[in-house]
């Protein structure tokens, strides 16, 4: 039972590093990802069911999804619309498209075919069913957390980061930010639609309206993370987000599986994750408001200090 | 190197806000000029940085750098030229990310790829960069821009400008929104960038006597047009109350309200 909180918060948490990516590193309000997630797991069921293998299965959820953040960067770049209403245009575009990719059906299942998750076991044979499962997960995610964590480490990576922070500055760089967007959407959609395609393993079905509600779970997971710690450095963003991932679904297990005591009920769940961003945002608010006076206080402290440091150089030059 | 033929920019055109903000301007920046811009608020001054850097699309005219028409050439290929500093020291920086992640972005112009470059040998060479500023920045790489001073992320916007190695620079009123002391920092620093690089440089300040000291060139713009133009040797026994004298000449009115507009 607890392993299986874990892979569902690791599979989430590939989902959340893609919303990471745009709401946070890029500073766009993307909602392509709640039509990208199903898009991931409609790709991959179906390119499993046609006998494609497992790697090419998740590579072209992943590439489906970086199509689906493109076309949302493209419209924004082209119509100058906000990127708020490119993402609502691909997510509405893309809920048709997505039962297009399943013939034509709302929700496929996916039994009786070889997945990530029947190799697991065969793969990690020394362990228990769940804990290969457990295992396979954490090494998937962990891969892709360090490919995220090197992507944000290369130029290109830290000009996306720039972007997010003054498109100005990029402008001014000499670098086209229109193809920034491109590339970090695809990139974001990209691993979310990867999620999807895993998650679509895991449970054994894919369904066109997986990805309802992605985002603001998501943000919520993301919220959760910074709670944990404070850091400019990406690779402990990135660790933050996965925690904050899982502590998430830990948090809707334990709310589904007790819940009824006080009456709740599955559908309730919504209601207490946009509670939980709202609760989230509030806390959020108050504390940077302390902690980015206390940050000048201590790098006044610190000017002050290097100031002095000088003088006393200077004198003992003079 | 910057030629300006017949500009002009109108905003909102045939409508009842219709602004004409650039009428009809010629201007003929040679390569080393300094030209010092001043003209009261409202004048154009800003505007006509816009169009040099391919901020605003133009009304009519044409733009000529080093020799090739950029007049609708998009901003950021226009910035593998032009360097630009704003007033507000918010405009050149991500405050969001750390000295080394900003320098890093402006240590070459154009896209970027997939190579991580910064590493140890990069870190000495933006502290060393920092060194020239004397504001103890060297020791703070890693701190985000946001925590720096006003005065502070002015100057490493300069610096950062100057790394990515830039043929000419546009200084807004880079100076306007810092403290005299601080302001007389990033002024000494840029004059020094100017001269070692040889910087093509048009600088717009409401700072007379500023205006008078730097440079050997010196334009004033009013409602839209240049109305002077000095070259060096006029510039040289120019005083403020003179530079003040010509200006209601050419104006021909006595604007007792825009001198106190012509901060000294
Ligand atoms: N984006 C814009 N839209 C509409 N009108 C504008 C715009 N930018 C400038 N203007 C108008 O054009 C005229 C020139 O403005 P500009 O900002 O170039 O003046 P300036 O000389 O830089 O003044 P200041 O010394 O106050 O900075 C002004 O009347 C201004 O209202
Ligand atoms: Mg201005």
């Amino acid at each position: 039972m607890l392993e299986g909180i874990f892979v569902d918060g690791l599979i989430f948490s590939i989902m959340v590093l893609g919303v990471l990516i745009s709401y946070r590193i890029l500073d766009f309000a993307d909602l392509t990802c709640d039509g990208s997630f199903a898009t991931g797991a409609a790709l991959a069921t179906m390119a499993i069911l046609k006998g494609v293998n497992l790697s090419g299965a998740l590579v072209i959820a992943t590439l489906g999804g970086a199509v689906a953040g493109a076309v949302t960067a493209t419209i924004h770049n082209r119509l100058k619309v906000p990127g708020l209403l490119a993402g609502i245009l691909t997510m509405t575009m893309l809920y048709s498209v997505n039962i297009r990719i399943l013939g034509g059906r709302a929700n496929i299942p996916l039994l009786r075919v070889t997945t990530v998750y029947t190799r697991f076991p065969e793969i990690f044979s020394f362990l228990s069913n769940s804990w290969a499962l457990l295992v396979g997960t954490l090494l998937i995610a962990l891969v892709i957390k360090v490919l995220v964590d090197l992507f944000f480490r290369a130029d290109l990576g830290i000009s996306i980061g720039a972007l997010g922070s003054n498109e100005q500055m990029i402008v001014s760089m000499g670098i086209n930010p229109r193809l920034l967007k491109v590339i970090g959407l695809a990139l974001s959609n990209g691993l979310i639609a990867l999620s999807g395609g895993l998650l679509a393993q895991y449970q054994g079905f894919a369904d066109a309206n997986l990805g309802q509600g992605m985002v603001v779970q998501g943000l919520a997971a993301i919220m959760i993370g910074e709670f944990l710690f404070d850091s400019n450095r990406i690779s402990l963003i990135t660790l933050r987000v996965m925690l904050g991932a899982i502590i998430y679904k830990a948090l809707m297990f334990f709310g589904r599986y007790y819940g009824y005591h006080i009456n709740l009920t599955p559908s309730d769940l919504k209601l207490l994750t946009g509670i939980l961003v709202i609760v989230s945002l509030i806390i959020a608010q108050t504390r940077s408001a302390a902690s980015s006076a206390d940050a000048r206080k201590k790098a006044l402290r610190r000017n002050k200090e290097i100031r002095q440091h000088q003088k006393e150089a200077n004198d003992a030059k003079n | 190197m910057l030629k300006i033929e017949a500009l002009s920019k109108v905003f909102y055109p045939n409508t009842v806000n219709e602004k004409r903000a650039i009428e009809y301007i010629d201007l003929n920046v040679n390569e080393g000029d300094f030209i010092t811009v001043v003209g009261s608020n409202g004048s154009g001054k800003s505007t006509l940085f816009n169009l040099i850097a391919g901020t605003y699309p133009v009304t009519g005219g044409k733009i000529i750098l080093n020799g090739k028409d950029v007049t609708h050439t998009p901003e950021y290929k226009r910035a593998f030229t032009i360097g630009r500093i704003f007033q507000d020291p918010n405009v050149g920086t991500a405050a969001k990310m750390s000295l080394e992640d900003n320098m890093i972005t402006a240590h070459r112009k154009g896209m970027k790829g997939l190579k991580i470059s910064l590493n140890s040998e990069k870190r000495q060479l933006f502290k060393e960069e920092l060194k020239q500023l004397s504001m103890g920045l060297e020791e703070r790489l890693k701190d985000n821009v946001g925590l720096l001073s006003g005065g502070q992320r002015q100057a490493l916007t300069l610096l950062m400008t100057i790394l990515s190695r830039p043929q000419m620079l546009l200084l807004d009123e880079h100076t306007a929104a810092l403290d005299p002391s601080n302001a007389q920092i990033v002024m000494d620093l840029t004059t020094q960038f100017i001269e070692r690089y040889n910087l093509t440089t048009l600088m717009v300040t409401h700072n007379m006597q500023h205006a008078i000291d730097f440079g050997n060139r010196l334009i004033m713009m009013d409602e839209g047009k240049i109305i002077l133009d000095l070259n060096a040797s006029e510039k040289e026994s120019l005083t403020v109350p003179k530079l003040v004298k010509m200006f209601k000449t050419i104006k021909k009115k006595e604007y007792a309200s825009d001198e106190g507009l012509l901060i000294l």
